[in-house]
């Protein structure tokens, strides 16, 4: 029983590891603001994520669990609301995404402010 | 010796990085930047000098016997605080300023008071 | 190992801000420097000095950078003569003091001086004449009670400044024009605005946590302190000014500031009272060990007042001011388009 507990947690660990490195490069390779930004809000949400489930596993004492649990629901809460405020930020301030042929519809979109 | 003494080289290196950027650079806001970089680069010399091999955390527990050194834990925590009750002052009469001289460019500021000295002793030679 | 990577970033990241010329990515670089310095700290096995540099570095110190960067400006202009002199300063100044290095300590080691004069002391006896495990706390808020109370004073004289500095006269403000300017952000920050209303009570009851449990894991009044105004300011941030002085009045949290250096002074005056020397918690009951808890609890529950209540004033002045040049701003434009 511990072997297959060693095995999971380990596992999710390294997911949780290679997600958040994969966030990194995208940050680095992608073209636009946008792009980047969904790249390192998805993987570090979801990273950070098995990270911590792969910690709750090994963990011995229900303190110690507890506490794991209630930081993956903020994670979970916060992270998506950042990349949400980020781009919503970006988008006020007037950068477009790359490649966006038809601007003055982009503009009237802004304008009328029916985005959330 | 390097492994040793690793750790105090790179905090005078980090406090040659932060007064380098307090005399070199004119703009007021990057220079409270490179204090706080100063600062912070005493703290880490503080705490690790207070750090023992094969000790823990200065929390008493259990089958522990070998404590980490408690005393440079508290200076730097006083320190830190503060640290930013300063920094926010500081940064209080960098706004203060910008509203009299209307920069924050130590060369442009001088350049103002030197301005307004020389207006007011002509001033007093014409009078 | 760790500590030599998490070291060599740190350098890295304080030459990138020596290149950067755009003020808004320095400050941001300033604030990962404050996290990188935090994690060095707990690998360093200093928990509770971490807490409060992640609260407090990467957190408040960021964040008013920010705005003052709103007010004055994020550009910086280059600078027109070489820095040769200060380079030669510089290098003359850190050659010295690393051959002044060379006599310290290797890292570590468990016979350096600094292990052996006072803290064996603090570590062996704080257990039976305190009673609490952590002892960073016992050794701040009772063998060295007095010099916390002096660090309270000066956040406290912190605050003053900035209120000297930066307050303007609050006119006061049309209710139904707050209501219609919320109402029009409203609809424009629905999520940021409901998963906030969501998260704030339980930061409150997180700082009210950190607050009580400093006896026995990390934390403290400084900490709490902090991390209770970074919630009353996420709270500014997102429902305005205005809403936020209406929800918490401005003279309330400079009345509790006041209070909290009140009560860590009378705590010693009732020490002195009793019998004892200045902030000595022993005679505060009959039995030494309850006395000294009580007077654990009473100093730090001061020492959390008086920190939450600055952090929020000096915000709060912040954006006060901010809100009144833009006022001016707004009067001189109009006056100018009369003329």
């Amino acid at each position: 029983m511990d072997i297959v507990i060693t095995i999971c947690s380990g596992f999710l660990l390294l997911v949780g590891s290679f997600l958040c490195i994969s966030g990194g490069i995208g940050l680095l390779r992608f073209p636009d603001f946008y792009t980047r930004m969904h790249a390192v809000g998805v993987t570090d949400t979801l990273g950070a994520g098995m990270i911590l489930v792969g910690l709750m596993i090994l963990s011995t004492d229900l303190l110690v669990f507890a506490k794991l649990v209630m930081v993956l629901l903020l994670t979970l809460l916060i992270g998506p609301t950042t990349s949400h405020v980020l781009a919503k930020a970006a988008f006020h301030n007037g950068l477009l995404p790359k490649d966006s042929n038809n601007l003055s519809q982009a503009k009237e979109k802004e304008n009328t402010s029916s985005i959330l | 010796m390097l492994i040793g003494l690793f750790n105090d080289w790179i905090v005078v290196v980090l406090m040659m990085i932060g007064l380098y950027i307090v005399i070199a650079h004119g703009n007021l806001i990057k220079k409270l930047i490179g204090l706080t970089i100063f600062q912070t680069s005493v703290f880490i010399f503080y705490i690790s000098m207070a750090n023992v091999d094969g000790g823990t955390a200065p929390i008493l527990a259990d089958g522990i016997n070998q404590y980490s050194n408690p005393l440079p834990h508290v200076l730097i925590l006083t320190a830190i605080v503060v640290g930013i009750a300063t920094t926010a002052l500081g940064l209080s009469l960098v706004v203060r300023i910008k509203e009299s001289y209307n920069s924050i460019e130590e060369e442009e500021i001088q350049q103002q008071d030197n301005d307004e000295q020389q207006t007011s002793r002509k001033a007093e030679e014409i009078l | 190992m760790i500590d030599i990577v998490l070291l060599t970033l740190l350098v890295v990241i304080a030459i990138a801000i020596i290149r950067m010329k755009d003020l808004f990515a320095a400050v941001m670089l300033a604030g990962i420097y404050g996290l990188l310095s935090a994690s060095f700290f707990v690998a360093m096995d200093a928990v509770d000095v971490a807490f409060t540099e992640a609260a407090v570095g990467a957190g408040i110190s960021t964040l008013l950078m920010l705005v003052v960067i709103t007010m004055t400006g994020s550009k910086e202009k280059p600078t027109r003569h070489k820095p040769f002199s200060a380079l030669f300063v510089v290098i003359i100044t850190g050659g010295l003091l690393i051959y002044g290095t060379l006599d310290m300590p290797y890292f570590g080691s468990a016979d350096a001086p600094i292990h052996n004069h006072t803290s064996p002391r603090y570590i062996k006896d704080s257990m039976q004449e305190i009673g609490i495990p952590n002892i960073v706390t016992s050794v701040l808020a009772s063998y060295r009670a007095f010099d916390t109370f002096g660090e309270v004073v000066v956040i406290f004289t912190a605050g003053i400044g900035v209120l000297t500095l930066l307050s303007v006269a609050r006119s006061k403000e049309n209710d139904d024009k707050i209501e219609a300017i919320n109402d029009s952000m409203h609809q424009q920050h629905l999520v940021i605005r409901i998963i906030s209303k969501m998260l704030i009570p339980f930061i409150f009851l997180f700082a009210l946590y950190v607050q009580f449990h400093g006896d026995f894991g990390p934390g403290g009044g400084f900490q709490a302190g902090v991390i209770f105004a970074s919630a009353i300011i996420l709270y500014t941030m997102l429902f305005g000014l205005s809403t936020a002085r209406k929800v918490i009045n401005q003279t309330f949290v400079q009345i509790i500031a006041a209070l909290g250096v009140l009560l860590y002074g009378s705590v010693g005056i009732v020490s002195l009272m009793n019998g004892g020397n200045f902030l000595d918690y022993n005679v505060l009951s009959s039995n030494p060990i309850t006395g000294q808890h009580l007077g654990i609890l009473l100093i730090e529950w001061g020492v959390g007042c008086t920190v939450a209540s600055v952090m929020v004033v000096i915000f709060f002045n912040f954006a006060g001011r901010r809100a009144f040049q833009q006022h001016k701003k707004k009067l001189q434009d109009k006056e100018s388009s009369a003329c």
